[in-house]
């Protein structure tokens, strides 16, 4: 079972060892999906990317699932806070982390976590910024 | 042999520098270089090739949508591609860009077409000259590997 949180960390019970962290990158910005592709490669884990939110929501009702998704909020087809809930109304538990340049704009911040993110964080993302959550994931 | 790569990475080392205190690149362009590796050795141009590229494609977009000739401006489309461009020009340390967008982005909630059109055209150039200035650096770290040096990693502060 993946963690499941709504605000603050929460650890479970997992019943099988997760060798790799497996990751979903959306973002429309070509150069930040290869960016946060080597991110995640660089700490250990591996990616799909989803060009937005439609491409993301499409992935999940094939299936797929994701220990942690890094959703850009702006994005043609699907937006990141219509694709976070989307997803959250679909049962979706993976950790999200919302990748914003808004990140620094109270309201817009808001109604992004209000929309289903675990956290928020600014573009741009660094391997600083990313671990300590995903450290948590690996109940580091 | 060991002069000329001990000149080029000099040479390398110097360019690099004044890049960041030109104020072409910032801390996030670092971090790209760390991210390089081995496995990956050409991560950083790929980057920019891909950050380029989209450069070409959101410089049209505010274009088109600033031309008056097709009828009224589309102030909410401009801002929507400085959006995108802000946060692509920090994700690759592309700091005179990114400052631009700052700008950009003010006059376009204002409906502020000269400003608008004043800032396009110095994205324009400032994403051109950034374009040659890290090919130009590129460069030098070719010819240092193919005169067997290795590329030095290079301390900002």
């Amino acid at each position: 079972m993946a963690t499941k949180s709504t605000g603050g960390i929460e650890k479970t019970k997992s019943t099988e060892v997760k060798k790799k962290l497996n990751v979903l990158i959306v973002d429309d910005d070509p150069s930040i999906r290869r960016l946060h592709e080597m991110i995640i490669k660089r700490i250990g884990g591996i990616s799909q990317t989803a060009k937005n939110g439609e491409e993301a929501v499409i992935l999940h009702r094939g299936g797929a699932s994701f220990d942690l998704i890094l959703m850009d909020k702006e994005m043609p087809e699907r937006d990141g806070v219509s694709t976070t809930k989307k997803l959250r109304e679909m049962k979706v538990t993976s950790m999200i982390v919302g990748v914003t340049s808004l990140a620094d704009q109270e309201e817009e911040r808001k109604a992004f976590m209000e929309a289903g993110l675990n956290h928020c964080l600014e573009k741009p993302l660094t391997m600083d910024k990313i671990l300590p959550y995903i450290n948590h994931l690996l109940g580091a | 042999m060991d002069a000329l790569i001990a000149q080029l990475q000099r040479q390398f080392r110097d360019y690099t520098i004044s890049l960041y205190q030109q104020g072409f690149l910032d801390d996030q362009f670092t971090e790209l270089k760390k991210l390089q590796d081995d496995g990956s050795p050409d991560f950083v141009a790929e980057v920019l090739t891909l950050f380029f590229e989209d450069c070409v494609k959101l410089i049209s977009n505010m274009a088109r949508a600033l031309d008056k000739t097709t009828g009224t401006v589309d102030f909410s489309q401009v801002g929507a591609s400085v959006h995108q461009l802000k946060g692509s020009s920090s994700s690759v340390g592309a700091k005179r860009v990114k400052a631009l967008c700052v700008s950009f982005k003010e006059y376009c909630e204002a409906k502020n077409y000269e400003g608008c059109v004043r800032c396009l055209q110095q994205v324009d150039i400032e994403y051109k000259a950034l374009k040659t200035k890290l090919q130009d650096m590129f460069n030098l770290e070719k010819q240092i590997i193919q005169a067997g040096g290795r590329v030095p990693q290079v301390d900002i502060n």
